[in-house]
């Protein structure tokens, strides 16, 4: 805390900061909530949240527990059902970002939110699942992943693979006919991953003040390539912080992927 | 026509062992009071369906009453995990069970299937993920008119799916607003239904955003105020974030969740 915020906070600050005012986000729960809702009370007034519960352009003004919390139906400038979010809005490509978490991701971008360990029926760990992630990662124009960074995280292949990034590399996602771009970058607490624009591979392009790029490259499962622009990202603004923080103190005490 | 009967007599009659039973409703309208009556009338060998098993289907599999689980995504939402279906998946406790997973656009689908009448129903969705190799319900399709690869996924027909509402009338006409879910799909998909209301009123007046399902699409009506928490019912009641949060250490321990089942479910009186 001596810079005067945590690096969650930052990360938070940087995820939002990859919004654009007037962009339609379809939104999962947690950490890219957070980030989502810090930039509509933020720089992106306008940012048209989606939950998958069906509420579209939600102006919750404190952060959901959950992606039905009523707070989000009360405030949208419409709900639809389960099957029409999925179908009228986000299979046609109408959403220009879907905003990510992970349990795993790998360095092409791959996410795995369904189980730990090779053996799918004996799992070290069993996770939530896929819940809308599969079809957001396929079918958003782009899409943003808000993650800590640990090798745990960040590992060199997933073991399963829930939603597609960049499938194996470069002509994957066109093979399959996922038409949106997929992963345009990968925000964490240490910096900010893009993917190389020849080889798809996740590469360092920014660092959280403070942070080196050792840091970032012990907290990868994979020898991570570092970007010939690499650039130090900028603090977090008071304004942010304020807003961050009025966010969460309205908020339910607790945190939680998806 | 709908039959207005007790909660009690509805699960009785309607859900039987080896059921494949739907609960629906998308952290809205929650069915927990009906889930509770399940747990009482130990119910056994059923194959649950949801496309978000958070906590009543958590009870549910604690207390034995699943064989098979069916869903997109389990977990308590914005807490974390769910410990009595982790502790059934990694050490069969109290008893195995068989999971089949999806995406929640595979499972709204498989719905919407299901109350059309169709055999299966076709998206753009699973595409180059690990989903497909578990289950044959999902599988390649062509494009009758472009050759295009799409997904194709087989159609839900529980034999009963249980939702929770906010009104119905005395004819057994159901109304249900705020954040409605798949749950007018999961109902036309099954073969029978259970809903529970929080009042039954002697005329429905129009809800704007409103889903009617008609009395004569409906199996059972039941009286349950309340029966959706610590889910909530708009314009009756509110999210128990913090049950939500408690029932993480409720959950983690077997003796603990033992005790906690029951004090409020087997102690609680069938409404």
């Amino acid at each position: 805390m001596t810079a005067g915020y945590t690096a969650d906070e930052m990360m938070a600050v940087t995820a939002s900061r990859a919004l654009r005012d007037g962009m339609t986000c379809f939104v999962g729960i947690g950490l890219p909530s957070e980030a989502a809702n810090l930039a509509q009370a933020t720089h992106a007034p306008n940012l048209v949240l989606i939950y998958e519960s069906g509420t579209i352009g939600a102006r919750p003004g404190a952060l959901p527990l959950s992606i039905g919390d009523g707070i989000l139906a009360e405030t949208a400038d419409t709900v639809v059902s389960v099957p029409e979010i999925f179908n009228y809005w986000l299979q046609p490509g109408r959403i220009d970002v879907g905003f990510l978490g992970a349990a795993q991701i790998d360095r092409f971008g791959n996410i795995n939110t369904t189980v730990i360990g090779q053996d799918y029926a004996e799992p070290k760990v069993r996770l939530p699942g896929a819940g809308g992630a599969p079809e957001i990662a396929a079918s958003c124009r782009e899409v943003i992943v808000v993650v800590r960074q640990s090798p745990r995280a960040f590992v060199d292949k997933v073991d399963f693979v829930t939603s597609v990034g960049f499938g194996d590399g470069p002509g994957c996602r066109e093979r399959l006919g996922l038409t949106g771009a997929g992963p345009r970058k990968i925000v964490t607490d240490l910096g900010v991953l893009e993917p190389d624009p020849v080889t798809f591979e996740l590469t360092l392009t920014g660092v959280c003040p403070g942070v080196s790029v050792k840091e970032v490259k012990a907290g990868t499962g994979w020898e991570l390539s570092v970007s010939a622009g690499l650039r130090e990202l900028p603090r977090p603004a008071a304004a942010e912080l304020a807003a961050l923080r009025a966010l969460r103190a309205a908020t339910p005490a607790s945190e939680g992927a998806n | 026509m709908a039959e207005i009967v007790s909660l009690a007599d509805a699960v009785a009659v309607a859900i039987r062992d080896g059921d494949t039973v739907a609960m629906e409703g998308f952290t809205h309208l929650i069915p927990h009071a009906a889930g509770h009556e399940v747990i009482r009338q130990r119910r056994r060998d059923l194959t649950l369906v949801r496309m978000t098993p958070d906590v009543i289907y958590d009870q549910l599999i604690g207390a034995g009453c699943a064989r098979k689980l069916v869903f997109s995504w389990g977990g308590n939402p914005g807490v974390g995990s769910l410990h009595r279906f982790r502790d059934a998946v990694q050490h069969s406790w109290p008893c195995p069970l068989e999971l089949e997973e999806h995406s929640h656009a595979g499972m709204a689908n498989r719905y919407v299937a299901g109350a059309s009448g169709l055999p299966f129903a076709v998206l753009r969705g699973y595409s180059g993920t690990s989903l497909a190799a578990h289950t044959p319900n999902i599988a390649e399709i062509s494009c009758p008119f472009t050759g295009e690869t799409l997904t194709a996924v087989a159609a839900l027909r529980p034999d009963v799916t249980v939702i929770h509402a906010q009104r119905a009338d005395l004819a057994g006409n159901v109304q249900f607003w705020g954040i409605t879910g798949v749950q007018k799909e999961a109902v036309l998909a099954a073969r029978q239904s259970v809903v529970t209301v929080e009042e039954i009123v002697e005329a429905l007046d129009p809800r704007p955003g409103a889903v009617v399902l008609p009395s004569w699409a409906v199996g059972y009506v039941a009286l349950a105020p309340g029966g959706a928490h610590p889910s909530y019912a708009l314009g009756y009641s509110s999210r128990d974030n913090d049950f939500y949060i408690a029932w993480d250490a409720i959950s983690k321990d077997r003796d603990t969740f033992s005790r906690w089942l029951d004090q409020h479910v087997y102690l609680g009186a069938a409404r």
